[in-house]
């Protein structure tokens, strides 16, 4: 629906999204400005990219940031894909129950969900130390508590792209002779595929995004990009890591860029 | 019919993840706030009300009232309420600038709201640092205030916008056609139906700008601590668990009655859309 636009509401409209990529362009304008301090410009540089790739510490939380997202998006696929087939397939006693649990990950403020999980793990390794064992906070926890956020978002997902398809579907399937494993393999998952995708991705950049649960759960040993960039940050602002931010918005744009590409509709929008 | 075995092979291992990583921390959480701290980070007995004393403002120690806690609960509240309101006033008209360009345009505006919200949080925070220091502002409650609008105008834009999307103009027409003023006609026509999308656009933003400690932490300084940060503390610096267990339980159950009553109004479908 095309309706007349009132001049002041397109100008409205620019000055937000000039409010949104001012910090974005300021950010990697001053990665390549030759100054230690970096307020006033002194000229071009791509220097502190060099510094930044020597950087070992830097390499390392990129290496413990991709191995999360890649192991925690692969359990939370499964798992919440799962879940989301099930809340539509079944009708379900405690339904409400069940979404409440879902919600709850996405709603809880997630500086209490780092916490909670901080004291749960120090409650389990009180209990496992009087068995004699034990372990430390670190890539474990980190991968636990992201696996415990991504799975909601996942099953929720999927469960959307599956409801606009009602139970006969199934039924119809198992008529013309499918096994209740090939009408899931060859009719339901299929359809669920583009949720299922879609969920993935989400859970995806929500691991590589997160800086608070894992905080809180990832220990003194352990940092990703996002702890990494913030205890830089609580150090005075150091323009590598204006060269590290600016790569990340890279990143971003190019991923965000090919899923709109990848996702975008056959005929039409 | 779920059985019980249709129940592990689809909806049990989720549901069974949540409740260890999700409900039990959630339970040793609430027992930690009844205890004491003994050392650094450590928790003990005797069972006790103190912490849940402290965070309404009473001092087990000098058996007074101090309203300490309490201001900065007053002042995350009123940062809450100020940024969202902000959030409102820059997102309500975009939402409806977006909805009413033609298709490609509009997946193009779509587009470029989405690459701020999926942008690294904490860059597009501390991206605010490099604009406002040489103007002075960090820190400062001006520079937390402007760092949650920015962070947060996604979460809003987007939930307003669906319901634009759906609106019948009609309506509208109808309204203009039997004479009513641009004002009066845009409130009874095209205002109610965007209800849905501008609440649940609130609850997005006052939520995450009622919990977060990141952007304080960055952009406030000590002196305009929110909630967020005075639970972070406790987790670090002042290692109190126990305070800091029954802060974040306040907190999460500030949300879930917020979201409660949200279900009340919305039903069970309005909770779904909202996520």
């Amino acid at each position: 629906m095309i309706r007349r636009t009132h001049p002041a509401l397109s100008a409205w409209a620019w000055l937000v999204y000039a409010f949104l990529y001012l910090p974005i362009i300021v950010l990697v304008v001053f990665s390549f400005n030759d100054s230690r301090f970096g307020a006033t410009w002194a000229g071009f540089t791509t220097k502190w990219y060099g510094v930044l790739f020597a950087r070992a510490d830097v390499r390392e939380a990129l290496v413990h940031t991709l191995e999360i997202a890649l192991i925690s998006t692969l359990v939370s696929t499964v798992l919440g894909t799962l879940v989301g087939l099930g809340l539509w397939r079944y009708t379900l006693r405690f339904r409400t129950a069940l979404t409440g649990l879902l919600v709850l990950p996405i709603v809880v403020p997630d500086v209490v969900m780092g916490v909670s999980l901080l004291m749960f793990y120090s409650f389990v390794r009180q209990g496992l130390e009087r068995a004699g064992w034990s372990f430390d906070n670190g890539f474990w926890t980190v991968l636990l508590a992201h696996v415990t956020f991504q799975i909601s978002y996942v099953a929720l997902t999927v469960r959307s792209r599956l409801a606009g398809y009602g139970p006969e579907l199934e039924e119809a399937a198992r008529d013309l002779g499918a096994s209740g494993w090939e009408s899931f393999r060859r009719i339901i998952l299929p359809l669920a595929m583009p949720g299922v995708l879609a969920g993935a991705l989400l859970a995806f950049t929500l691991s590589l995004d997160d800086f608070v649960v894992t905080y809180f759960t990832s220990g003194s040993g352990f940092s990703t990009l996002p702890v990494l960039i913030y205890t830089n940050v609580k150090r005075g602002v150091t323009p590598d890591i204006n060269a590290l931010s600016a790569l990340l918005v890279l990143v971003t744009v190019v991923a965000i860029v090919a899923a709109n590409a990848l996702l975008r509709p056959r005929r039409g929008a | 019919m779920l059985t019980l075995r249709r129940f592990f092979a689809t909806l049990g291992p989720g549901v069974l993840w949540l409740a260890v990583f999700l409900i039990v921390p959630a339970l040793v959480m609430l027992g930690y706030s009844f205890l004491t701290r003994t050392d650094l980070a450590q928790v003990g007995g005797p069972w006790t009300l103190e912490s849940w004393g402290r965070v309404f403002g009473y001092d087990a120690l000098f058996q007074e009232w101090t309203g300490d806690n309490v201001r900065v609960l007053w002042r995350s509240v009123w940062v809450a309420t100020l940024s969202t309101a902000l959030c409102v006033l820059m997102g309500y008209p975009l939402a409806f600038y977006i909805a009413r360009q033609d298709a490609r345009r509009k997946n193009l505006l779509l587009l470029l709201l989405i690459i701020p919200f999926w942008t690294n949080f904490l860059i597009r925070v501390y991206a605010w640092i490099l604009i406002l220091r040489p103007f002075d502002l960090v820190p400062s409650l001006t520079a937390t205030l402007l760092g949650m609008v920015y962070a947060f105008v996604p979460f809003f834009v987007l939930p307003v916008y669906s319901s634009v999307e759906k609106i019948d103009w009609r309506l509208l027409e109808a309204a203009e056609d039997l004479g009513a003023p641009p004002v009066r006609a845009f409130l009874s026509a095209v205002f109610p139906q965007t209800l849905p999308g501008l609440v649940a656009g609130i609850l997005l933003t006052f939520i995450p700008a009622l919990g977060t400690f990141v952007v304080s932490d960055i952009l406030g300084g000590a002196k305009t601590a929110l909630v967020g940060n005075l639970i972070q503390n406790q987790f670090g610096q002042a290692g109190d668990w126990p305070y800091g267990s029954a802060l974040s339980f306040l907190l999460m159950g500030a949300v879930l009655l917020g979201l409660w009553a949200y279900a009340r109004v919305a039903g069970q479908k309005g909770l779904e859309e909202l996520v």
